[in-house]
């Protein structure tokens, strides 16, 4: 496309003849009106002086006859700057007056017209320059005639102006405004062609890029404002998706290369027992392999929303106390209370099953990291249920270490395990989970200060969603008929 | 017992026969969904245990057009997809229980001697008894020898399914399954520490132990003479 092409293809240059020609019709619309009503005008005040003399001369011939009426004419005839006058006889033929030749007819047209003409004194226009007037014609009673008539030139001479004023206002107009339009036009094609430049090295890989944003605060730099916020979250995404691959590349080799490692091994030492050893160790590596395949999955399906099938209504506090009853035992061992504060049904929709799961891993990562400090007073973990009226909440609250604000997003994220919980077994996972199922359900994972330690919050809808995963369910769009129906 | 295996993986099979075979059993195999459902429906098995993605028809529609034809057959669903709603519609289809590949051959064997036992097992007694030690299903009462021994609800639920099984492995997840009514896979030993509170309960104290761990698979309880 040449330059030009894509300027006048801009948006700033259309809307710019667009208006253009909206101008132009309302100038010449303008002037138009104006020119009619001068003319109408100038019609009217020519009649007006042409009837009145037209009226003084009918009254000479009615008092003096014919003979005062020429007199009269030729009076009038000679002074500077006058009328028309003649009066012709019935044959037509003028006998008194200052016209030397008129149009055609004209003397036969009793009333007005309008003609070309020539004056006696002055012979100096013969060469084709005519001039026009407004006629009125009068049959005296005998058959002569008599005609009053005003030159219109003034009026032409008028018209001419306006018409002039309008041709060059319109050329100004149109000069003017193709000029801005191809100003205003390119200013915008320059702006837009640097965003395109930068989307496209953008595009190339360059994930670093920005558009550039002018100062103005015009809606281009609002637009290219919100599309650099949209760059830094995918940059960020990407990043984070990245992050990820490398964690899984890492976790999942590791076991892999111990489990190479340790087979190769027995196979040197040729013992049987070792051989032994090193099967039941190839077992449990595989057994945590697969583990963390299946977590990887689970997390996957549920953010992906595809886990809805084995959604049924169930009471968040019952999850509670069997986690809690599950736990109890285990906590004791390792030296630490676990209470259950859960009094009162709390009524959710959504999978028993994943909701537990993920409540359990965070009591397992509470046993697991939230030990206390020795010495320190409260070593409690609490498992509570509590709802707001609107949202159900399912916590566990641990009074160790806890986690620093601004580790908190980052332990979410699939495979991150902080350097503090690297000797402890786990796959990284855990909180993973418990955040891809509380967004499953349309709620979120919180990590809060525990004043010391960490709360981890589920926060789940109350019965609120209860309609909508329904029908996402039956893919029924019709909520009504179905929502008291048992599941 | 006489067993049925619907799988069309050729190792896998294969494996699955000969260990069945060795611990007892006889197994028969099936390639295919049709000739599955021809043999399953001819002979009688003891348990089936379906690979749920087969060709010429679909496992779960196997156990579907069996369970249409009034074929009660224990069925247990073999399949690579683990998740809730994927165990949920095995069961919905008719299946009796369901393992997520991979498994171990212990936690299959565990779960099919279990399952076919179920029709005409020890379900609707009232008490049940594993040498000296009584469990009465009313009355919540248990007693070893003249002794009562005091369980918490969660400890008699779990005395309560062992005993219902014994003589039987019994894997962690079933326990989990059953005793608690949760699918997953608890990443510490949970499930351990509440058998080992359970066994100072029931075991401590006494000449000969009840409650026995079965190394690589899971727990029993049966009495020790028998």
């Amino acid at each position: 496309m040449t330059a030009f092409g894509k300027l006048i293809r801009t948006t700033a240059f259309r809307l710019t003849l667009v208006y253009l020609l909206l101008f132009a019709l309302f100038a010449a619309s303008l002037l138009g009106y104006f020119a009619w009503n001068t003319r109408r005008l100038i019609t009217e005040q020519i009649t007006a002086t042409v009837n009145t003399e037209m009226g003084e001369l009918i009254d000479h011939y009615q008092q003096g006859g014919l003979r005062r009426l020429t007199v009269e004419v030729e009076n009038r005839a000679l002074r500077p700057g006058s009328n028309l006058y003649l009066v012709s006889n019935p044959q037509g033929q003028g006998i008194a007056g200052n016209v030397a030749s008129l149009g055609p007819g004209v003397m036969s047209r009793v009333g007005w017209s309008e003609t070309f003409y020539q004056r006696l004194d002055d012979p100096g226009e013969r060469n084709g320059d005519e001039h026009h007037a407004i006629v009125r014609v009068y049959e005296l009673t005998n058959g002569f005639r008599v005609l009053v008539g005003r030159d219109v030139e003034e009026r032409r001479r008028l018209f001419g102006v306006i018409t002039a004023a309008a041709r060059w206002s319109i050329l100004v107009v149109i000069v003017l405004g193709v000029g801005g339009g191809i100003f205003v036009g390119r200013r915008v094609l320059r702006r837009i062609d640097a965003m395109t430049a930068s989307t496209q090295r953008i595009m190339a890989g360059n994930l670093g890029e920005r558009l550039p944003v002018g100062r103005s605060g015009d809606e281009l730099d609002r637009l290219a404002g919100n599309l650099n916020v949209m760059l830094e979250r995918i940059e960020a995404l990407m990043g984070g998706l990245k992050e990820v691959s490398d964690n899984i590349a890492h976790d999942l080799k590791t076991p892999l290369t111990r489990l190479r490692n340790r087979c190769e091994a027995a196979l040197a030492s040729g013992s049987e027992a070792g051989h032994r050893a090193a099967l039941e160790q190839t077992i449990e590596e595989s057994d945590g392999l697969i583990r963390t395949f299946d977590a990887l999955l689970m997390i996957a399906r549920a953010e992906s929303g595809q886990a809805r099938d084995g959604m049924t209504k169930f009471d968040g506090a019952e999850v509670a106390r069997g986690i809690h009853e599950l736990y109890e035992p285990l906590a004791e061992d390792k030296g630490l209370a676990l209470r259950v504060d859960a009094p009162v049904a709390m009524p959710l929709y959504g999978s028993r099953e994943l909701i537990g799961q993920a409540l359990a891993n965070l009591v397992e990562n509470a046993i697991k990291y939230g030990v206390p400090a020795p010495g320190s007073s409260q070593s409690e973990i609490v498992v509570a249920a509590l709802a707001d009226g609107e949202r159900v909440f399912l916590s566990v609250a641990d009074h160790g270490p806890g986690i620093s604000e601004q580790d908190r997003r980052r332990v979410v994220e699939r495979f991150v395990r902080l350097e503090a919980s690297r000797t402890e077994p786990g796959s990284g996972l855990g909180l993973s989970l418990a955040s891809a199922v509380a967004t499953l359900h349309g709620g979120e994972l919180r990590l809060e200060d525990n004043h010391p330690g960490l709360r981890a919050v589920l926060a789940l809808p109350g019965r609120g969603p209860e309609p909508t995963l329904d029908d996402a369910e039956r893919g029924n769009p019709r909520s009504g008929e179905h929502a008291g129906r048992a599941t | 017992m006489r067993l049925l295996i619907i799988e069309d993986d050729r190792d896998s099979a294969d494996y699955l026969v000969k260990a069945f075979r060795e611990a007892g059993h006889v197994a028969d195999h099936a390639a295919d969904g049709e000739e599955g459902l021809a043999l399953a429906d001819g002979g009688d098995y003891d348990a089936l245990i379906v690979d749920r993605m087969l060709p010429r028809r679909d496992g779960l529609s196997v156990i579907g057009a069996l369970r249409d034809k009034g074929n009660q057959t224990p069925a247990l669903i073999l399949s690579a997809l683990g998740q809730v709603d994927d165990r949920v519609k095995g069961l919905r289809a008719g299946g009796d229980d369901y393992l997520p590949k991979p498994y171990s051959f212990a936690e299959l064997l565990a779960r099919v001697e279990v399952l076919s036992r179920r029709r005409g097992g020890r379900g609707e007694e009232m008490t049940y008894r594993v040498g000296d030690l009584e469990l009465d299903r009313l009355s919540h009462q248990v007693t070893r020898g003249a002794q009562e021994i005091l369980l918490q609800p969660r400890e008699f639920r779990l005395l309560e399914y062992l005993m219902k099984h014994a003589g039987q492995v019994v894997t962690r997840t079933m326990l989990l399954e059953n005793v608690w009514d949760y699918h997953f896979d608890p990443q510490t030993n949970v499930i351990d520490v509440h058998v080992s509170r359970l066994r100072a309960k029931i075991d401590k104290g006494f000449e000969r132990p009840l409650l026995h761990t079965v190394r690589g698979a899971g727990y029993m309880i049966r009495d020790g003479l028998r």
